[in-house]
């Protein structure tokens, strides 16, 4: 229920409403965006930001939380694990139960290989669940790859890696067709014809989505699958390290039974690491959207054992989080809504900014508008602008939100607030680490043999700022990539003695540097615990 | 002054700020949860939870993490619960009338006690997608059964035995796989691709310097 101070500056809103239908704000200039990036988003600062001090990427930037995981000594420091010892042993070991991990699941499994799918929670606990919107792909006659790479291209500030844009846009018509094939509930026509949308920074119709609930149907029907095909799944089972062998390549894991706190050691002749993101270690201090378990895990791993990061100091906070009511705080209010025709209003009831400039950029202009322009509606959580939802109903008529956003619908009905009637109350999250471990075009790491990742956890696909719908692509096709080129190479692949070196090398450069924190890491979980007299 | 509620979890009495949700009381409470907490944005289904108010005989079922607390809250969690998963081949396997029969033949020991409705956390009607399943209407069950986030309270409650989100799970994929027509645009588009036919054009764009990809991208046209 909004508080009464809100409901006063909903008249705003009411008041414009019927003039603002039919009409779009204008879009901004290449100089405005800039200029706007510059002034207030987080990754065009340098607050928040830390210098790392050990490793591949020594010199360069980093959110301070995430320096502090990389200078900060393993969970297996001191320990004495006897190595030769096996509690499992398979050809893939797939590090994480999300999106990513259940594609390269299924192609590895397809491929010959045997594979064990190991999960801190349970499968599918991931961000790929919470993915609403949609996901993109260019299979309509009125758009292309090309066109494609050109908006996810400039959209990511041209930083992208382009053999991995070019492999995602190209790949993306074939990733819709699969899904299609197993059965997941996309929208459309009778014809079979896919219902696509806008979205943020996206020049042609190319969202393809289940309701608003993309991700968790897409996720539902990977877990089904991966059930039946039989693949091996361990849950409540973490990696804490990456296992080499004596000539560097990838040869295992050290798990740990998260409810027993046992630990266990997997090898593997490869593996894929499929960990996803780092939300919940809040960089600059922004709420999340992310899963309970995005902490970054696969990249602390990676990074230990040699791999380099890749654009590691940009983080997408994401434009639309929930700003009221409290209990909601920093969940996902979908692009799709904008996708739809709501707009993004201040608290004098003026649409301040197109709906679908790209995320980024609109992050920076609410931004703004909340502590520059002071137009924003004080919060018990701080700050929040209005997103007009009711408008989608009056564009497309009634029973639209019922029908495309009926999640978000629930969401806000639970308490009180009837998004058909009442626009909602919004202010940025922080959604999506752009950055992540760098991989080659075929989802391995140039640095460490016999290593993949897919998912979240790589950088590089997107450049410096993510598209709408480009992760839910991106999770297919790079987990499908690295699970039948990770099957292949398992085939051929020798592997010797095992080790954790690495980790005793950075654990030694580590007290050279004097670095010296008070975690141990990978966190596996954030620590929401307001008592903290406790044994963590 | 902050407002306080008394709540009680595993029967334990806390007082936590009245504006937290269940799942942040408990942490408030000093729960490191690793069971019981995923998603934390109702998607998931991890955060299964049962709660009755002190001296109401009435019993609640709702997802943790998106409730808020109230005083006199007796709080159980239900972090996990066995579901029957039946393993098919999709491929294999077609929407038939006796589908549901073969892989979920409990399904007809219902008794009608609508217990799964009553304890669905969110508020879907279970008994009818179950009854659409019986019938073998897997298109209706399809979308009746589609919010789900298979917490499991509706299995946990059913004296049938029955595990209800496998079941709209499959009544699902049968139905995105068979009933709705296959995407003939998207099946046509990936093959154009892997005959190359899109190579030139890519390699073309790819050739572009980044200042000529500036150019492109601020004068690109935007489909309305």
């Amino acid at each position: 229920m909004y508080l009464p101070h809100m409901l006063d500056f909903i008249k705003n809103v009411e008041a414009t409403r019927a003039a603002r239908l039919g009409t779009e704000p204008p879009r901004m200039t290449a100089e405005e965006k800039q200029a706007v990036l510059n002034e207030f988003h987080p990754d065009y600062s340098d607050n928040g930001f830390d210098t790392i001090k050990i490793g591949p990427n020594t010199g360069q930037k980093a959110p301070k939380e995430l320096c502090e995981l990389l200078h900060s000594h393993s969970k297996l420091t001191g320990l004495t694990l006897d190595l030769t010892r096996t509690d499992l042993e398979t050809d893939v070991l797939i590090i994480g139960g999300g999106g990513a991990g259940a594609a390269a699941a299924i192609e590895a499994h397809h491929a010959g290989a045997n594979v064990t799918i190991v999960t801190k929670l349970r499968m599918g606990d991931a961000n790929s669940m919470m993915a609403e919107g949609g996901v993109q792909a260019a299979n309509k006659d009125t758009d292309s790859p090309q066109q494609h790479y050109l908006d996810a291209f400039g959209g990511g500030h041209f930083a992208a890696k382009p053999e991995l844009l070019r492999r995602l846009v190209m790949e993306g018509p074939d990733a819709i067709r699969w899904l299609d094939d197993l059965g997941v509930m996309f929208d459309k026509h009778p014809d079979g014809t896919m219902i696509t949308t806008p979205g943020g920074g996206i020049s042609r119709k190319r969202v393809h989505a289940c309701a608003d609930y993309t991700g968790a149907e897409i996720m539902r029907v990977l877990r089904d699958e991966v059930a039946g095909l039989g693949i091996d799944v361990i849950e409540y089972t973490a990696a804490l390290e990456l296992i080499l062998d004596e000539s560097g390549q990838a040869a295992g894991a050290v798990l740990m039974n998260m409810l027993t706190g046992q630990y266990l050691i997997a090898r593997a002749k490869t593996v894929i690491i499929a960990t996803g993101g780092a939300g919940r270690m809040h960089y600059h201090g922004f709420p999340t959207s992310n899963h309970y378990g995005a902490t970054a895990d696969g990249l602390v791993m990676a990074y230990r054992a040699g791999a380099n990061l890749l654009y590691q100091d940009t983080i997408q906070i994401h434009p639309t989080g929930v700003a009221h009511p409290v209990q909601l705080f920093g969940a996902l209010v979908t692009e799709k809504v904008r996708s739809l025709g709501a707009m993004l209003i201040n608290a004098e009831g003026e649409a301040f900014v197109h709906p679908l400039e790209t995320r980024d950029v609109a992050c920076a202009v609410v931004l703004r508008e909340c502590h520059a322009h002071n137009k924003g509606i004080t919060t018990p959580s701080g700050h929040g602008v209005w997103l007009d939802s009711p408008l989608i109903d009056m564009i497309h008529g009634p029973g639209t939100i019922q029908r495309s956003i009926p999640g978000m619908l629930r969401m806000m009905l639970n308490y009180d607030i009837d998004i058909r009637t009442s626009p909602i109350l919004i202010y940025p999250t922080f959604h999506y680490q752009n950055g992540g471990i760098e991989i080659e075009t075929d989802g391995y790491t140039a640095a460490i043999p016999n290593l993949f990742v897919a998912g979240e956890a790589v950088g590089g696909i997107h450049g410096r700022n993510r598209l709408m719908g480009n992760s839910m692509l991106d999770i297919i096709v790079f987990g499908r990539t690295a699970g039948k080129n990770a099957a292949k190479l398992a085939k051929s692949t020798a592997i010797g003695r095992p080790t954790i070196g690495h980790i005793n090398t950075y654990t030694e450069k580590l007290n050279e540097t004097g670095l010296t924190t008070n975690i141990l890491s990978p966190i596996l979980l954030p620590n929401y615990v307001r008592n903290v007299n406790k044994q963590k | 002054m902050q407002e306080m509620a008394n709540v009680y979890f595993d029967g334990k009495h806390y007082t936590v700020p009245s504006d937290l949700t269940i799942m942040t009381a408990m942490e408030y409470a000093g729960y490191a949860l690793i069971k019981g907490c995923g998603c934390r944005h109702g998607f998931c289904g991890a955060c299964a939870t049962i709660y009755r108010i002190a001296g109401k005989n009435a019993l609640h079922f709702v997802l943790a993490c998106q409730t808020q607390v109230e005083d006199g809250m007796h709080v159980a969690t239900l972090p996990f619960f066995p579901l029957d998963k039946k393993t098919y081949n999709i491929g294999e396997i077609r929407p038939t009338d006796q589908v549901m029969a073969e892989f979920f033949p409990e399904i007809f020991a219902c008794v009608a006690c609508n217990s799964c409705t009553k304890s669905c956390s969110r508020s879907l009607n279970v008994m009818q997608y179950i009854a659409y399943a019986k019938r073998g209407d897997l298109e209706q069950c399809a979308h009746a059964s589609f919010d789900c986030v298979a917490c499991g309270i509706c299995a946990a409650r059913c004296p049938a035995g029955i595990s209800h989100p496998l079941v709209g799970l499959l009544a699902r994929r049968l139905t995105g796989k068979y009933i709705m027509p296959e995407s003939q645009h998207t099946k046509a588009r990936a093959a154009d691709i892997a005959e190359g036919k899109f190579d030139a054009a890519i390699d073309e764009m790819m050739a572009k310097s980044i200042d000529e990809m500036r150019e492109l991208y601020n004068t690109r046209d935007i489909e309305k």
